[in-house]
């Protein structure tokens, strides 16, 4: 038994994207409401006929949104565990809720609000715990301390250069000077991000995404039913979440082995997507690649098989991410970088717009899109989409 | 080079919380020592101390006094307070550092009292102790200069 091909994304919604703050007064379940009702209306369906919801990182609250919604009965609410490594992998929630008959049309929804913690410090609002204390008692405040780490061994192990961190910045602001829903639109330059403030070295300002507000839905059904409704169906063709045992809490942990630790986690995510694949990396025309932190892009890079492991920096150096002229575009709605920060959300719905073909920056005839999850602890996902 | 000394990160955002498995490691530290679980049953060092042995799931363990010197695995410069506290704690240096006689394992830690422009990947480091009003050690590094 498979989910390959026999669901599909038939709706999609989304907020506009808020610098962090900017959307209040609106509550944050409102935004993932109006996300929702979006996604419902450009499937044409209603609101109504939806009975599954499937979340990550905590989720909504189910009961809540129904309530608020009108929706008659629920019959599929799930959530897959951990962080933001999970937005990839709630699209598969979904889908193996459709194919094994638990619920008939799925809505995946994802949302965030920044207005009071910067720089992603969530950590602080965690209530202490003995495990927390090993990394707490250092000062790793937020993610980006921890992936520093990360980023730094990389540079050890394979030479890689801010350099190299930085044309992943650049090539995502040029995707986003041409994307409408971009929250930044003006020019970087290599000077003006060499100059620019350090955060956690090796890290600077533009290797840290942007902090928003805003909420993205996309809505599933089954293969036969989207054939009958107004859209063209995207896909659902493999979906995998989980990771290797030995990378754990992993920026929590720092024990991963050597190997590991310079990495983003997706490697074993990523066979078994294959594995579940008509394609290998050599068939993904299109990819929207979680970038909290550049450095994590080049290493999801290596880990999805683009280049070897180790060759991310001289990679995405070559130019190969770019939209204009690369072999595999990266982020073509400018990311989390330059684009808007909705904890994974924004890249699936830039997926689904490439399979419809009318993204802002269209890939021609785009037919295979994988979106990844955070690097994050377990789990992390990957999402390959087909239209 | 940068020649700015290593600060320390704020003391306010760290409140030490243990349990049983953990509570030794901080024991020892307000000892002045540096104690490392170790397997019982198959002699796998394991850090943060938990209930099982992710080798053998024994739930027996040994805490072994290890020498304290160590090798610097990575490291970041915290450049940015991110929350208000660390305002006068920046530049600190976020550290893993890997012990050669704990089997290598990591420990997250911070390099102190160190020029930040020494550091390297590799570094030869030794373990400090710094003590805090209310009674919590935390294990520290410096560069360890007398190192061959």
């Amino acid at each position: 038994m498979t989910i390959r091909d026999r669901t599909a994304i038939v709706g999609l919604g989304a907020t506009p994207y808020y610098k962090r703050g900017r959307s209040a007064p609106q509550t944050l379940d409102e935004l993932v409401g109006k996300a929702i009702i979006a996604a419902a209306a450009d499937a044409g369906l209603e609101v109504t006929d939806i009975d599954g919801f499937a979340y990550f990182a905590g989720g909504f609250d189910t009961g809540a949104l129904v309530e608020t919604l009108g929706i008659p009965e629920v019959r599929y609410t799930a959530t897959l565990t951990g962080s933001g490594g999970g937005s990839a992998g709630a699209v598969g929630l979904a889908a193996s809720a459709i194919v094994s008959g638990m619920a008939d049309v799925v809505v995946c929804v994802g949302g965030v609000q920044q207005s009071t913690l910067r720089y992603g410090a969530m950590p602080t609002s965690y209530a202490p715990s003995p495990e927390s204390a090993f990394y707490q008692s250092a000062g790793l405040v937020g993610p980006g301390h921890m992936f520093a780490l990360l980023a730094r061994r990389h540079m050890h192990l394979y030479g890689t250069t801010r350099e190299h961190f930085a044309e992943v910045a650049l090539s995502t602001r040029a995707n986003a000077m041409t994307h409408p829903a971009a929250l930044i639109r003006k020019p970087l330059t290599l000077d003006e991000y060499m100059a620019a403030p350090l955060i956690a070295d090796p890290h600077c300002l533009f290797d840290f995404c942007l902090e928003s507000d805003g909420a993205v839905a996309v809505i599933l059904t089954s293969a036969e039913r989207a054939r009958d409704l107004k859209r063209k169906p995207v896909y659902v063709h493999a979906s995998a979440h989980g990771g290797a045992g030995e990378w754990g809490r992993s920026l929590y942990w720092m024990n991963m082995p050597d190997e590991t630790f310079a990495s983003s986690g997706h490697a074993a995510v990523a066979k078994r997507l294959y594995a579940a694949s008509d394609v290998g990396p050599g068939g993904i025309d299109v990819a929207q690649i979680y970038d909290h932190f550049t450095s994590q892009v080049i290493m999801q890079l290596e880990d999805y098989g683009f280049c070897g492991k180790g060759e991310g920096g001289p990679f995405v150096a070559s130019g190969a991410i770019r939209f204009d002229g690369g072999s595999l575009p990266v982020n073509t709605d400018g990311g989390q970088l330059s684009g808007g920060y909705i904890w994974g959300m924004s890249h699936i719905r830039e997926a689904v717009e490439q399979l419809r073909g009318c993204a802002a920056n269209q890939v021609p005839g785009a037919e295979f899109a994988l979106v990844t999850g955070g690097p994050s602890n377990i789990p992390v996902s990957g999402l390959i989409l087909r239209r | 080079m940068d020649q700015r000394m290593a600060k320390r990160p704020p003391e306010s955002l760290f409140h030490l919380v243990t349990d049983a498995w953990t509570k030794p490691f901080w024991d020892a530290a307000a000892e002045g020592r540096l104690a490392i679980p170790r397997c019982a049953d198959c002699g796998a060092f394991r850090m943060p101390p938990t209930p099982f042995c992710p080798h053998c799931r024994s739930q027996g363990l040994d805490w072994v006094a290890v020498s304290g010197r160590g090798t610097l695995y990575s490291y970041s410069v915290v450049e940015r307070a991110i929350v208000p506290d660390m305002a006068q704690a920046v530049p600190y240096v976020t550290a893993v550092v890997e012990l050669p006689d704990a089997g290598g394992v990591r420990l997250i830690t911070n390099i102190v009292d160190a020029q930040i422009g020494d550091l390297t990947v590799g570094a030869p480091v030794r373990a400090v102790f710094d003590r805090r009003a209310d009674g919590v050690a935390v294990p520290r590094f410096v560069l360890d200069d007398a190192a061959p």
